[in-house]
C-alpha cells in the first residue's frame, strides 16, 4: 500500500486522574480518510483517549497533533475541523431537530441549511420532533448530523452503536461509510468486533491504557491464525444474527 | 473483507477531500456574537416551552395581583382625627386634605379621640403646631393598632407629603407615634412585589436547573466540541433569561395597570424603569441560580435548595406584607435580604414616581450582593 499521511498523531499520551492512570504512553496514528477503530474492554482508556484528542480534556503529558494542530496550542483551531458525537450526550432541552441543528450552526458559525443536513441523515420526516422523541437508531444520525455541521475533516463517534438493533446498526454503518467516502476521516470506538471487522480499515485495540495491537483487521486475524490459533468449533457459514437479518430483513425500522 | 475495498477507494477519496476542504478553511472568520446569539435564541425558545418556567414567571405573581387586586380593591379612606388646638392651616393639613384619601375629622375632644382610637372607628390622629422659634412645624402622629392597615396608609402617604419639595422646609421633624402597619394593601403594594418575586423564581430556579441539566445530559460538553466559548454560554443564555423576565415583567404591570389600577406615575417612562430595575434584580437573582446549579448533585436537590433562597425572600421582603409589619428582630433580617431593595426600589419608582438616581441607595445593595453573589458563583459553578 502507499505511504498515507497522517491526520492525527498521538506521542506517549499519558492521563492520570488522582491515584489511577487511564492512559499510559498511548502512541498511534489515524490516516487522512481512514475509517479508524478504537476497541478494548470498558475503561480501557478509549473514551478519555478521544476526548483528549478532541480537546475536552487535558492530557498529563505526551504530544497530540490534529491536521496540523498542537492540542496545547490550537485547541480552537482543532475545534472548527473536527465533529464530535459524544457517547450519551443529550441535547438542548424543548428543540426540535431544525433548532437544534441552527443552534449548532451558530456555536460552528457555520452558513448551512438545516433540512440539507437533515438529509444526509435521512431524518427530515423528523425536522419538527424533539430529539427525545426520537428512536434510538435516529438519536445516532441526528447526533452524527450535528457532527457533519462544520463540515469538519475528521468525525470521532463513541460507540455510536450501543444499543441498537441489527438493523439499525447496519444502516449507520452505510451512514459511516458514506461519510467517509465523502472525504472525512472517522475516529470510531466500538465494543463490536464484527462491526470493526466490517467498518473500519485499521484498528486499534486499547487495554489498561495501552495499545496491545494496531492493524487492519484482516492482518490482525491472519496474524492470528498463522499463531496456530483455531476456533473451538468450526466455523459455519452464517452466524445468528444472519438468520436474524435473513428473518426479519435488512429494511431499518423507524 | 471491506479492507480490499476501501483500499482502492482510498485513492480517489483522497482528491474528493482535498476540494471539498477548500471553502470551509477561513478559521479567522469566527464569530463569538454568532454563537452567542444563536445560544440566546436556543435558550429562549426553551423556556417559552417550559411550562414551569412560564407558570413561575407569569402565572403565580398573576394570581396573587389577581386575588389581592380583588381583596384591596380601591376607594380606601382613612379618617384622621385632629388633635384640638392643633394648627389647621398649615400645609401639612392641607396636602393631606388634598389626597383625597384622607378625611379628617375635627371638633372633637382629646378624649373622644382617644376612645374612637381605641375602637379603630378613626384610624388616626394627627397633631401639628409650629415649632417654638421657628418657621418649621412639628408634626405628631398617632395610630392605633385597631386599624394597622389604614394606619400604614397614611403613614406612607404622610411620608410621600413630606417628601414633597415645597413642604420640606417647613417640616422640621415628624414624630411619630407609632402602631405599625402596612405600607398599601391595594395593587401599588402587591404589584411591585409579585413582580420582584416573579424575578427571583424566574432567576433562581430557571437558572440553576437549566445549567445543572445542561451539564447533566452533557449538552455543555458537546457545546465545548465547538469553537464557542463559555462566556457566550454563559451570556447567551443569560440574555435569553433576562429577555424572557422582562416580557414576564412587562406584561405583569400591563394587566396590573389596565386592570387593577397599578399606579405608573409618569407612565412609559416609569414602565422603563421598572423594567431597568428588573434587569438589575434578574441579573443578582440569576447568579443564586449559578450557584446552586454547581452545589445541586442532582435535578432533586435544586428545588429545596433553591426553596431556602427563594422562600424567606418571598416572606421576609416585603412581597405581601411591609416588613415593617415584623417584629424588631426579624427586620434586620429583611433588610439584609436583595429582595427587599428590589421591591422597595419598584415601589418607590411605580408609586412615587421617583426616578432610578433616586432609589440609588436600593440599586448599590443590590449591586453589592450581586458582586458577592457572583464572587461565590465563579467558585462553586461547574461546567462538568
Amino acid at each position: 500500500m502507499e505511504i498515507k499521511k497522517a491526520i492525527i498523531s498521538v506521542k506517549d499520551l499519558v492521563k492520570k486522574y488522582d491515584d489511577f492512570v487511564a492512559v499510559q504512553g498511548l502512541s498511534f496514528e489515524v490516516y487522512e480518510n481512514e475509517i479508524f477503530g478504537l476497541l478494548g474492554p470498558n475503561g480501557a482508556g478509549k473514551t478519555t483517549t478521544l476526548e483528549i484528542i478532541e480537546t475536552l480534556r487535558d492530557k498529563t503529558s505526551g504530544e497530540i497533533i490534529v491536521d496540523g494542530f498542537s492540542v496545547d496550542k490550537q485547541a480552537q483551531d482543532i475545534k472548527q475541523i473536527i465533529g464530535v458525537q459524544l457517547q450519551a450526550a443529550g441535547y438542548y432541552p424543548n428543540l426540535n431537530l431544525i433548532e437544534l441543528i441552527e443552534l449548532f450552526a451558530g456555536l460552528y458559525g457555520a452558513n448551512i441549511k438545516p433540512m440539507e443536513m437533515l438529509e444526509k441523515v435521512n431524518l427530515q420526516d423528523k425536522a419538527k420532533a424533539k430529539y427525545k422523541a426520537l428512536s434510538g437508531g435516529q438519536k445516532q444520525r441526528f447526533s452524527i448530523a450535528t457532527t457533519l455541521i462544520n463540515q469538519p475533516k475528521i468525525i470521532f463517534l463513541d460507540e455510536p452503536t450501543t444499543g441498537l438493533d441489527p438493523q439499525a446498526r447496519r444502516n449507520l454503518w452505510d451512514l459511516i461509510t458514506e461519510i467517509r467516502n465523502a472525504g472525512t476521516t472517522v475516529v470510531i470506538t466500538t465494543h463490536y468486533m464484527d462491526e470493526a471487522e466490517q467498518l473500519c480499515d485499521r484498528v486499534a485495540f486499547v487495554e489498561r491504557g495501552q495499545i496491545i495491537a494496531l492493524d487492519t483487521p484482516d492482518n490482525l486475524i491472519d496474524n492470528l491464525v498463522n499463531s496456530g490459533f483455531e476456533r473451538k468449533k468450526e466455523v459455519k457459514k452464517a452466524n445468528l444474527e444472519d438468520v436474524f437479518i435473513n428473518l426479519t430483513g435488512k429494511e431499518w425500522r423507524e | 473483507m471491506n479492507t480490499g475495498n476501501s483500499g482502492s477507494s482510498l485513492e480517489t477519496e483522497g482528491l474528493n477531500a482535498e476540494t471539498e476542504k477548500a471553502p470551509f478553511r477561513k478559521l479567522g472568520s469566527y464569530s463569538n456574537t454568532t454563537a452567542t446569539l444563536a445560544l440566546a435564541k436556543a435558550s429562549f425558545r426553551s423556556i417559552m416551552r417550559s411550562p414551569s418556567a412560564v407558570v413561575f414567571t407569569l402565572a403565580f405573581p398573576l394570581i396573587f395581583i389577581l386575588v389581592f387586586g380583588f381583596l384591596g380593591g380601591g376607594g380606601t379612606r382613612i379618617d384622621v382625627g385632629v388633635t384640638p388646638g392643633s394648627d389647621i392651616s398649615n400645609p401639612v393639613i392641607t396636602m393631606l386634605s388634598k389626597t383625597g384619601m384622607i378625611r379628617l375629622v375635627m371638633d372633637k375632644s382629646r378624649a373622644d379621640f382617644d376612645k374612637l382610637l381605641e375602637k379603630g372607628n378613626i384610624d388616626a390622629m394627627i397633631d401639628v403646631h409650629r415649632k417654638v422659634n421657628s418657621a418649621a412645624y412639628s408634626v405628631n402622629v398617632v395610630y392605633t393598632s385597631a386599624s394597622r392597615d389604614k394606619g400604614g396608609i397614611l403613614k406612607s402617604v404622610l411620608n410621600n407629603v413630606f417628601y414633597d419639595k415645597t413642604l420640606k422646609p417647613s417640616v422640621a421633624e415628624i414624630k411619630e407615634n407609632t402602631i405599625v402597619g402596612r405600607e398599601y394593601k391595594t395593587i401599588d403594594f402587591i404589584l411591585p412585589g409579585q413582580l420582584g418575586f416573579s424575578l427571583l423564581s424566574t432567576g433562581v430556579f430557571g437558572t440553576a436547573f437549566v445549567f445543572l441539566s445542561l451539564r447533566q445530559t452533557l449538552v455543555i460538553k458537546r457545546f465545548f466540541a465547538t469553537p464557542v466559548k463559555r462566556s457566550s454560554i454563559v451570556i447567551g443564555e443569560g440574555i435569553a433569561r433576562i429577555g424572557f423576565a422582562l416580557i414576564g415583567a412587562l406584561f405583569i404591570i400591563l394587566i396590573g395597570h389596565f386592570f387593577f389600577g397599578f399606579t405608573l406615575v409618569h407612565g412609559v417612562a416609569t414602565v422603563i424603569n421598572m423594567l431597568l430595575l428588573a434587569t438589575m434584580g434578574i441579573i443578582v437573582f440569576m447568579g443564586f441560580g449559578f450557584i446552586i446549579s454547581g452545589i445541586a448533585k442532582n435535578e432533586s436537590m435544586v428545588p429545596p435548595i433553591s426553596n431556602i433562597v427563594t422562600l424567606p425572600q418571598f416572606l421576609l421582603s416585603g412581597t405581601f406584607f411591609s416588613i415593617e409589619a415584623f417584629p424588631s428582630w426579624l427586620q434586620p433580617i429583611s433588610r439584609a435580604l436583595p429582595l427587599t431593595y428590589l421591591n422597595d426600589a419598584m415601589r418607590k419608582v411605580a408609586f412615587e414616581g421617583l426616578g432610578l438616581w433616586d432609589v440609588k441607595f436600593q440599586i448599590m445593595i443590590l449591586l453589592i450582593w450581586g458582586i458577592g453573589i457572583y464572587a461565590v458563583a465563579v467558585k462553586v459553578f461547574k461546567w462538568e
